[in-house]
């Protein structure tokens, strides 16, 4: 029962998984099905209109994967949550429910470029008009807000730039203009920094990260904190009638329920990117042992960053966890157990050298993923980026030099080692 | 949504266990206040008490319908055929205490004040008729909570329990 207010570690191993009903199973099952059996007409009806709650099909809800939904609201201090069959989609589908052709948003610029490109690009298509400002200055979000902008939007940890959000400035900001604050904290996990408790109101993961943990599923996740004022006039399609739904009103209905609701009921119905159930059991594996897991990759990501930082053929180390950084007072602030286990460091010679060193690994994995068991590695100049110029780098946030690592749980000697004789050969 | 929940003296809100072992005692009901109309809120909460969902027995109090959901209406609390065990109320914040003092003249057993409303006065009447209490909670929600509904749409529950559902 809820009078107890239960720790972190066991609601990541417990919150959302009860023994099933129907078997007893105490493991959370993996309904691998499309569809549930109606009990009757009358039942079908009443859930259908969202009467009662019920699974109907797979692309809407599903059992395995509601409680890997449920843990996360749990684990972030939400009120509810809603899985997508990636991190991407989870932001598509935020944008979508907050956002109509002709309305804006405001976003940091330095952020992971895919998602970048959507809101540039795909959202652009639809009308929607991302307006960038640069890093996270509040007052450049502040500049730009006006009566068309619905949301404001950064992650925790800059993806690749390794800036930190300030994220209880931010949600004073967009609070002050009646809009909510999304974050983006795959990079943190709820494990290291919960933006809602710093008066975020929609927070997103790529779960494929540390959530999963494991580099074995894709998958996304939208919680909201369920204390947003939806009724305060900017997001009519919260307040007026829904005829697809009998003409019921979302808050008025709702309440503090009615963001998910929509959110599951509308933009996932209707884009389809829901979560696959094998996944979302693959994830919940995951949540059961994020507290450690974490620990071990920021004491694993501390001990590199000052290895890297004092070693001869590194020009630099961007880690807020090193006492050096410019984010590092952010970083205590907002993530005091440590700010994640990826960052960025420059490998001495350039574009050359830096693709010299990535070859020549033997541990580290060089792919396009972060958040592993596995230490991970990426050199955009020779990868990602390679068709662009060392000035077109320059002006993306992206040195010929840099080098994004995903610091694993290996023992840290042999990751030390990997990195040495790697920079060793990259200098020669 | 928000109401300012004023003090009442003597009385403290109920906790999770106490609201679920209330309506785990709870066999009927007496809705005061129900729309006919399907959109509103509290023609939602009824179609849910009356659906598979829940095991309730379900009375409607409404003196200018004659039938709602299929189930007939009555003109008032004290037209019921039975005693009620709970009184749930969708009434605006001025008709609370009314509501209060004639679910304690027909002998209910509870009152729960919906989601929302808040009556200091309405719950001093029902105290002192020692009525159980309930303000600013929905009945589907709470039902919902503890009964696997909120969990198939994805909400935080709060409920950890290692042993087998009974449901």
């Amino acid at each position: 029962m809820n009078d107890r207010e239960w720790g972190f570690k066991t609601r990541a191993i417990h919150a959302g998984g009860g023994p099933d009903t129907a078997t007893g199973a105490r493991n959370v099952p993996v309904y691998q099905t499309t569809s549930f059996v109606f009990e009757d007409t009358r039942d079908a009806a009443d859930i259908f209109a969202l009467q009662k709650f019920g699974s109907i099909y797979t692309r809407i809800s599903n059992p395995t994967v509601n409680a890997f939904e449920e843990r996360m609201a749990s684990l972030e201090g939400g009120i509810g949550s809603v899985a997508t069959s990636s991190g991407m989609s989870a932001e598509f589908l935020t944008a979508a429910a907050l956002a109509s052709s002709g309305d804006s948003f405001v976003t940091s610029s330095a952020i992971y470029g895919g998602t970048h490109t959507m809101f540039d690009v795909s959202l652009g298509k639809f009308g929607i008009e991302a307006r960038f400002v640069e890093g996270d200055d509040p007052d450049s979000f502040d500049a730009v807000i006006d009566k068309t902008t619905k949301f404001l939007y950064t992650e925790i940890v800059g993806n690749p730039s390794g800036s930190i959000a300030d994220i209880s400035v931010l949600a004073s900001v967009a609070h002050s203009h009646d809009i909510p604050l999304v974050i983006d904290a795959t990079f943190a996990t709820p494990y290291l920094c919960r933006p809602i408790d710093f008066g975020a109101d929609i927070v997103l993961h790529s779960a494929t990260k540390f959530i999963g943990g494991h580099g074995n599923s894709i998958g996304g996740v939208v919680t909201e904190s369920g204390r947003f004022n939806w009724g305060n006039g900017r997001f009519p399609e919260m307040t007026e009638p829904v005829a697809t739904y009998n003409g019921l009103k979302y808050w008025e209905n709702f309440g503090e329920y009615a963001f998910c609701t929509k959110l599951r009921s509308e933009q996932l119905r209707d884009l389809g990117a829901s979560l696959a159930p094998m996944n979302a059991f693959l994830l919940i594996q995951g949540l059961e042992t994020l507290p450690f897991r974490m620990d071990g990759h920021v004491a694993n990501a501390k001990t590199v960053a000052s290895f890297l930082e004092n070693h001869s053929e590194v020009s630099w180390v961007n880690y807020a966890g090193l006492e050096s950084s410019p984010h590092h007072e952010l970083a205590n602030k907002y993530m005091p157990k440590g700010p994640g286990a990826i960052f960025t460091f420059g490998v001495k010679g350039g574009r050359e050298s830096g693709a010299k060193f990535i070859d020549s690994l033997q541990l580290i994995s060089h792919l396009a993923n972060v958040g592993d068991v596995r230490s991970l590695v990426i050199h955009p100049a020779s990868t990602t980026h390679q068709q662009l110029s060392d000035e077109d780098l320059a002006s993306g946030g992206v040195s010929a030099d840099m080098v994004r690592l995903s610091v694993g749980l290996e023992d840290s000697d042999d990751i030390l080692w990997d990195l040495d004789q790697a920079l060793e050969k990259a200098s020669s | 949504m928000s109401v300012e929940k004023k003090k009442v003296e003597g009385w403290d809100e109920p906790s999770a266990k106490e609201r679920l072992a209330l309506l785990n005692r709870t066999e009927t009901i007496a809705m005061v206040g129900v729309s006919a109309k399907k959109s509103r809120p509290s023609n939602f909460v009824a179609t849910y008490l009356l659906s598979s969902s829940a095991n309730f027995e379900i009375f409607f109090v409404n003196p200018v319908e004659d039938e709602i959901l299929g189930k007939p209406c009555y003109k008032s609390l004290s037209d019921l055929p039975v005693v009620p065990d709970m009184v749930d109320v969708f009434r605006k914040s001025e008709d609370l205490p009314e509501v209060a003092s004639e679910a304690v003249e027909i002998g209910a057993s509870s009152l729960w004040i919906q989601l929302g409303l808040w009556s200091v006065e309405a719950a001093e009447i029902a105290l002192a008729g020692e009525l159980e209490l309930v303000m600013d909670r929905c009945i589907k929600i709470e039902h919902a909570r503890f009964h696997g509904g909120l969990h198939l749409a994805g909400f935080d529950t709060g409920v950890i329990d290692s042993r087998r559902s009974k449901k």
